[in-house]
C-alpha cells in the first residue's frame, strides 16, 4: 500500500497531515497489518494536551495492545466519529477515512522533521525483511 | 504409589530414550551443594484411609453438631446435593481454565450464565467471571472507581465489613488511595450529615454495604444523588447474597461487589467463596477479571469465548486493570447450579424464611431483660444485640450448650461493648431459636 | 476453504488405525442441542423446596419498608431439578479435564486430583465450620493449616509463612508488601523490581499494585538471567529480583547462588515464582539457595483442582527477618500445644483477604502432602523424566531454541512448522483432534511461536507416547497438508470461534428477546 507523499511518518507507525495549523493524526497502513483485527480504539478526550512523543491512546487487537504516539505537540480539537462503534475502519481505510485525531497544532513545523512517504516506504521494508 | 502410572521398567526405558543412565543425571543443572541427599521430613505417606482417619480426627475438633448463629460475612443456607454431584464431575472439577474455547464450552456457557445471573440480582448491566471473594471483590471495585473517576479520596462506611476494611487499607496504601471512614447513626445506617460537598467532589466513591455489618439495610436509592451529585461513584457491596431475594437490587449504585458463598458453597472456615463484581455496560473496560463473551464459529454456531482480555495480566501485564489470574470458577459454577436449582420462587421463599426467622429470633431475643437491639434500621436475617454482660462471657456458657453465641463487636467497633450480631437462617429450626432464647435468659439469670 | 463438520467426513480426522496408535484416541464430540438455561425456564417450575416455614410469616414491607421490597427477579429460570442436572451433565461433555487425558500446559501443572481431597474437604465438621468460631472451638481446622504450614516449610527450606492468598497473584502481592515494609523498616524505601522478560503475567501486573515499577531485563542467549546485567541493575533503587527458577523455559537457573549474592550485596532482595516447583519438591530448596520470599501455587504443584478456572490458594513463605511483616493474623502454638490466633502484629502488612484464606483448598494440599510423605520426591522425578522424554522424541520434528537442560517442561518453537505456513495456535488446535487438550502457546514471550509443554508426573508412558505419535503426525500434516491444521479442530461441537466480533460489539450476558420477535439474540 502506498504511503502517500502529504502524510509525514513517525517511526512508531504513525502519521500526521499538516494543513495551516491544524494536523490529523492515525495510524499507517503498517500498524494496523501488524496488529490484526482492531477491536477498540481508546482515544484522548477533546481539549487534551498532546506532546510529541508520547502516547496519546491505545489500539487494541483481540490479543495485543498498542500504544499510539504523537507525531505532534497540540490540543485535541476533534475525534473521528466515523470509529464510534466500527473500529474495523482502522483496518480498512488507517490513512484515510479513519484518522484518529485532529489536533490544533502548537509547533506546526515540528512535523517537517518526520519522514516522508519515501523515506517510511523503506523504513517499513526493511522492517519486514528482519521478520 | 497410586497417583505415579508408572512402573520401574517403564522408568528405566524412558531413561534409555532420553539417554540417561539415572534419574539423577536429569537433575545435574541443579548445583551439587542444593541438591537433597535426604529425603524430606514430612508425615506419611497415608493410605486413603489413612488420610480420611485424620481429616475426621480435626473434624471432630472442631463444633461438628453445634448450633450456630454466627454470620458476619458467612452465612450458612440449605445446599442441594444436586451442587455438589454436578461440581464434582471430573469434567467441571478437572478442566482448566477455558483458554481453548472449542474444548471448554461447558465451562464457558456456565461463566455466561453465571454473569447473567448475577446482573438480574443486583440490578447491574455486566458482571465478571468471579473474584476471590467477597473482600478483594469490594477493593477492586474501589480501584476500579479510582481509574474511572482519577480521584484519589474514597469515603468508607464504618458498617462495611470490619475485614473488608482491611484488605482495602492493604491495598489502598499502595495505590496512592486515601480512605476515609463515615460513621452511622442510631438507625445502624450510614451517616449522610458527614458527607461534605468538599469531601464528595474529591471522592472517587462513596462505599457503603446492604445489609451492613450491623444487618441494617441502608437507604442506596437516596445515597445515589448525592454522591453523584460532586461527580463520585456509589460503590455498594453485598456480602449476604440470599438478601437480594426480598431486598431491593442496588440498582443505582455504579460498581457492586459481593460475596456469593450463600449460595450453594459451605462456610469451610472462611473460604474459596465467590467474589461477584458487577456495573455498568459502559465501565467494562475498567473491570477486572474474566469476561465471558458470545461469539459465532464459522458456521454460524453460537459458542462462548474469553473476552476483552487486553484488560488482562497476561496481556496487558503492568497495565493490566488488575493482576488476577486464578479465580474461583469451580464455586462460581457451584452457585450457578444453586441458582438455578432454587429458580424464581425458590430465592424468594428462601429469603422469606430467613427475613421471617430472623424476625421472631429478635422478638424473642429481646424479650430477655436487659437485652435490647442497637439500631433501629430495617434488617433481613441479622441483628445487632446488647446485652447486659460481656458477650464473650456468653458465649463461653453457651458453648456448653452446643451453641455458638453473638460474634462480640466490641473489637471492631469499641465503643459497642457488649453488643454481639446474631444471624439466623433458613436452616435455624424454631425449637433452636427459643432453646437459644432460654439459654441466654438462664445465663443472664445467673449472678455474675 | 475449512471442510464441514458432517458425519462420514472422514478427510478431516485422522484415521481409524490399529489399537495403540495414537488415532484410537480420536472421538467427535458429543453436541446435544443444549442452549441456556434460561432459554429451558418456563414458568412456576423450581428445583429445590425447603422445609415449611416453622415461624410466623413477616410482611416484607413492614419490615424493610414498602420501598425497599423487590418483586421476584425478573427472568430468572425456572427449571425443575432433572433439567438441572441434564442442563450441567450436557454441558460437562463439551469440555475436555484431566480426569479424560493430559493436558500438556507448559507452566499450569495440570496433574491428578485426587478423589480422597474432596471427600475429606466435605467431612461435617470441616466443611461446616465458620471462621469466626472462637479458638476453642476451631483447634480442627487451625490444626489442619498449622500441619500444611509445617510441611511447607519442609518443603520450601523457609522459615514462616502465610496461608491468607487466595491465589499465586495475590502471594505475589503480599510477597512484595513484605518487602516494601521490611525496607521500608530500615529506612531504605526503594522504587523498582526487576522482571525478566520471560516472566508470567501476573508478575509485573503485582509489582505495579504494589506501588513498584516494573524494571524488565533481558534473558541472555541461553534463556537465563544475565548476571553481568544483572549487577548493572541492582542499584540502591531496586527492591527485589522476581525470579521463576526453574524459569518459564523449564531451565533451572545454575548460577542461583551467584544471583542470590549480588541482589544481597545490593540490599536487594530475591523474590521466587515458586509456580515451577513441581520441578524441585523433594530434590531442592529455595531457601537453601537464597530465595528470601516466594509464593507457592498449590492448585499446580500441589494438586488442588483447577475447576474451570479456579480457586487456587497462593500461600506465601519466607525467611526469618520478614516474619514481623506476614499478613495478619498468624497461627501460632501455644505451649499447652493448643493453636491461638494472633491479631497483635504491629508490622503487618495487614490482610490480604478476609478470614484465614482458601482453607479448603489448603485442607485438599494437606491431604495431597500426606499422601506422598517424604515420598514426594518420587513427583519432581516422574515429573522431570516425563518432560524430558517428550523433549527427546520430539526434538527432531520442532524447533527447540534454547538447548539446556529442561526440567518439569520443555519450550519448543514453530520456526520449522512456519516455512508451511503453520504456526505454534495452528498446532495446538489440531492436536484437539488427536484427542488432547493444546500446550500453552505463545508463552514466554521470548520465544516467538512457543510451545511450552509439562506433561507432570501424573502422565503414564502410554499416555506420553500417544502424544508424541499425535505431535509427530500434526508435524507431517505441516508439511504435506497445512490447509487442515491452519483450519483445525474438525472433530468439536463448535470450530473456532470469531473472538475479533466477540470483542468489538461484546454479549456478556443472556437478554430476553424483546416482544413480538422470534430471533435468538
Amino acid at each position: 500500500m502506498a504511503y502517500p507523499s502529504g502524510l509525514r511518518y513517525t517511526q512508531q507507525h504513525e502519521w500526521v497531515k499538516v494543513e495551516g495549523d491544524t494536523g490529523t493524526v492515525g495510524i499507517t497502513d503498517y500498524a494496523q497489518q501488524e496488529l490484526g483485527d482492531v477491536v477498540y480504539v481508546d482515544l484522548p478526550k477533546i481539549g487534551s494536551t498532546l506532546k510529541a512523543g508520547e502516547s496519546l491512546g491505545t489500539v487494541e487487537s483481540v490479543k495485543a495492545v498498542s500504544e499510539i504516539y504523537s507525531p505532534v505537540s497540540g490540543e485535541v480539537t476533534a475525534l473521528n466519529d466515523l470509529l464510534q462503534g466500527a473500529p474495523e475502519k482502522i483496518n480498512q481505510d488507517p490513512q484515510g477515512e479513519a484518522w484518529l485525531v485532529r489536533v490544533k497544532l502548537s509547533h506546526p513545523k515540528e512535523a517537517e522533521s518526520l519522514m516522508d512517504g519515501a523515506a517510511y516506504d523503506a523504513y517499513v521494508s526493511a522492517k519486514s525483511k528482519e521478520h | 504409589m497410586r497417583y505415579l502410572p508408572k512402573g520401574p521398567a517403564e522408568r528405566q526405558e524412558m531413561l534409555e530414550a532420553i539417554g540417561a543412565h539415572n534419574i539423577e543425571e536429569l537433575f545435574h543443572s541443579i548445583p551439587d551443594e542444593f541438591r537433597l541427599r535426604e529425603p524430606l521430613h514430612l508425615p506419611g505417606p497415608l493410605s486413603e484411609a489413612g488420610i480420611i482417619e485424620y481429616f475426621r480426627a480435626r473434624a471432630a475438633e472442631n463444633a461438628r453438631g453445634y448450633t450456630s448463629f454466627l454470620g458476619a460475612g458467612v452465612y450458612q443456607h440449605f445446599r442441594s446435593v444436586v451442587t455438589d454431584a454436578l461440581i464434582q464431575r471430573g469434567e467441571f472439577l478437572t478442566s482448566y481454565t477455558p483458554y481453548q474455547a472449542e474444548i471448554a464450552q461447558g465451562t464457558l456457557q456456565s461463566i455466561f450464565e453465571f454473569q447473567t445471573l448475577m446482573c438480574q440480582l443486583t440490578g447491574q448491566e455486566v458482571a465478571n467471571a468471579s473474584m476471590y471473594d467477597g473482600s478483594t471483590a469490594l477493593t477492586e471495585a474501589v480501584l476500579m472507581a479510582e481509574r474511572l473517576t482519577s480521584r484519589r479520596n474514597v469515603l468508607v462506611a464504618r458498617t462495611l465489613h470490619p475485614e473488608y476494611r482491611q484488605v482495602l487499607a492493604t491495598y489502598a496504601k499502595h495505590c496512592d488511595l486515601n480512605v476515609t471512614e463515615v460513621g452511622f447513626t442510631s438507625s445502624g445506617q450510614l451517616d449522610t450529615s458527614t458527607l461534605s460537598p468538599e469531601s464528595l467532589a474529591h471522592a472517587a466513591a462513596v462505599v457503603v454495604q446492604s445489609p451492613n455489618y450491623f444487618g441494617v439495610v441502608e437507604d442506596i436509592p437516596a445515597l445515589a444523588p448525592i454522591a453523584h451529585a460532586h461527580g463520585a461513584l456509589l460503590v455498594t457491596c453485598i456480602t449476604e447474597a440470599v438478601s437480594l431475594g426480598i431486598v431491593r437490587p442496588p440498582a443505582e449504585a455504579d460498581i457492586v461487589a459481593m460475596e456469593a458463598q450463600s449460595f450453594g458453597v459451605a462456610p469451610s472456615f472462611g473460604g474459596p467463596f465467590v467474589g461477584v463484581i458487577a456495573s455498568r455496560d459502559k465501565f467494562v473496560r475498567q473491570m477486572p477479571g474474566r469476561l465471558v463473551g458470545q461469539a459465532s464459529d464459522a458456521e454460524g454456531r453460537r459458542g462462548y469465548v474469553l473476552t476483552l482480555a487486553t484488560r488482562e495480566q497476561h496481556i496487558r501485564r503492568e497495565k493490566a486493570t488488575s493482576n488476577i489470574c486464578t479465580n474461583e470458577a469451580l464455586f462460581a459454577l457451584a452457585a450457578t447450579i444453586h441458582l438455578c436449582l432454587m429458580g424464581k420462587e425458590g430465592l424468594r421463599e428462601m429469603a422469606q424464611q430467613n427475613l421471617s426467622k430472623a424476625h421472631f429470633a429478635l422478638a424473642e431475643l429481646t424479650k430477655i431483660p436487659g437485652v435490647r437491639h442497637c439500631f433501629s434500621g430495617p434488617v433481613f436475617n441479622e441483628f445487632a444485640l446488647e446485652f447486659p454482660r460481656s458477650v464473650k462471657i456468653i458465649n463461653h456458657a453457651l458453648l456448653r450448650e452446643k451453641i455458638i453465641g453473638p460474634l462480640p463487636l466490641g473489637v471492631n467497633y469499641p465503643e459497642q461493648t457488649k453488643c454481639g450480631l446474631v444471624a439466623v437462617t433458613e436452616t435455624m429450626p424454631r425449637a433452636e431459636i427459643e432453646r437459644f432464647a432460654a439459654a441466654i435468659r438462664q445465663i443472664l439469670a445467673r449472678p455474675v | 476453504m475449512k471442510e464441514s463438520n458432517n458425519p462420514g467426513q472422514s478427510a478431516t480426522l485422522p484415521q481409524p488405525v490399529e489399537p495403540g496408535a495414537s488415532s484410537e484416541r480420536v472421538s467427535r464430540q458429543v453436541s446435544l442441542n443444549e442452549g441456556l438455561i434460561f432459554e429451558e425456564s418456563t414458568s412456576g417450575k423450581r428445583g429445590m423446596e425447603f422445609p415449611p416455614l416453622d415461624v410466623p410469616e413477616i410482611d416484607p414491607a413492614k419490615a424493610l419498608g414498602a420501598a425497599f421490597v423487590r418483586d421476584a427477579v425478573e427472568n430468572f429460570p425456572e427449571v425443575s431439578e432433572i433439567e438441572v442436572i441434564r442442563h450441567f451433565t450436557r454441558l460437562s461433555t463439551w469440555n475436555y479435564a484431566i480426569d479424560l487425558g493430559m493436558y500438556p500446559l507448559g507452566s499450569c501443572t495440570m496433574k491428578y486430583n485426587p478423589r480422597v481431597n474432596e471427600f475429606v474437604a466435605r467431612l461435617d465438621g470441616l466443611a461446616t465450620e465458620h471462621p469466626s468460631q472462637t479458638t476453642e472451638a476451631a483447634q480442627g481446622c487451625l490444626r489442619i493449616m498449622h500441619d500444611l504450614h509445617k510441611c511447607l516449610l519442609e518443603i520450601t527450606g523457609m522459615d514462616s509463612g502465610t496461608l491468607q492468598p487466595a491465589a499465586g497473584a495475590q502471594g505475589e502481592f503480599a510477597g512484595l508488601l513484605m518487602i516494601r515494609a521490611y525496607l521500608e523498616s530500615k529506612g531504605d524505601a526503594r522504587k523498582k523490581v526487576l522482571i525478566p522478560d520471560s516472566a508470567h503475567g501476573t508478575n509485573p501486573a503485582s509489582v505495579v499494585l504494589a506501588g513498584y515499577e516494573v524494571q524488565n531485563i533481558r534473558s541472555n542467549s541461553s534463556g537465563l538471567i544475565d548476571i553481568g546485567h544483572l549487577r548493572e541493575y541492582v542499584t540502591s533503587d531496586v527492591a527485589a529480583l522476581m525470579l521463576t527458577n526453574p524459569n518459564t523455559l523449564g531451565v533451572f537457573e545454575e548460577r542461583i547462588a551467584e544471583i542470590a549474592e549480588v541482589l544481597h550485596e545490593g540490599g536487594a532482595l530475591l523474590y521466587m515464582d515458586g509456580a515451577n516447583m513441581n520441578a524441585l519438591a523433594g530434590v531442592a530448596r529455595p531457601g537453601d539457595f537464597g530465595v528470601d520470599v516466594m509464593h507457592l501455587n498449590l492448585h499446580k504443584t500441589f494438586s488442588t483442582p483447577h475447576g474451570g478456572g479456579g480457586p487456587g490458594a497462593g500461600p506465601v513463605m519466607v525467611k526469618k527477618f520478614l516474619e514481623p511483616f506476614l499478613p495478619v493474623p498468624v497461627i501460632c502454638e501455644r505451649p499447652d500445644g493448643k493453636l491461638a490466633v494472633d491479631h497483635n502484629r504491629p508490622q503487618s502488612i495487614g490482610r490480604v483477604r478476609a478470614f484465614f484464606g482458601n482453607f479448603g483448598v489448603l485442607l485438599r494440599a494437606l491431604a495431597y502432602t500426606l499422601a506422598y510423605g517424604p515420598g514426594i520426591r518420587q513427583v519432581t522425578e516422574d515429573a522431570v523424566l516425563n518432560a524430558n522424554y517428550l523433549r527427546a522424541k520430539l526434538e527432531n520434528d520442532f524447533d527447540l531454541p534454547y538447548s539446556l537442560p529442561s526440567m518439569h517442561e520443555v519450550v519448543f518453537s514453530d520456526a520449522r512448522q512456519k516455512k508451511f505456513g503453520v504456526n505454534t495456535m495452528d498446532i495446538a488446535k489440531r492436536l484437539i483432534d488427536y484427542g488432547f487438550h493444546p500446550y500453552t502457546t505463545a508463552f514466554p514471550l521470548i520465544v516467538p511461536g512457543a510451545l511450552m509443554i509439562e506433561p507432570t508426573e501424573s502422565e503414564s508412558k502410554k499416555e506420553c507416547d500417544q502424544f508424541i505419535d499425535a505431535m509427530q503426525a500434526i508435524a507431517r500434516e505441516a508439511e504435506t497438508n497445512p490447509e487442515l491444521v491452519r483450519t483445525a479442530p474438525h472433530s468439536t461441537r463448535v470450530g473456532r470461534l470469531d473472538e475479533v466480533g466477540a470483542a468489538r460489539k461484546p454479549v456478556l450476558r443472556w437478554k430476553p428477546a424483546p416482544p413480538h420477535e422470534n430471533a435468538k439474540s
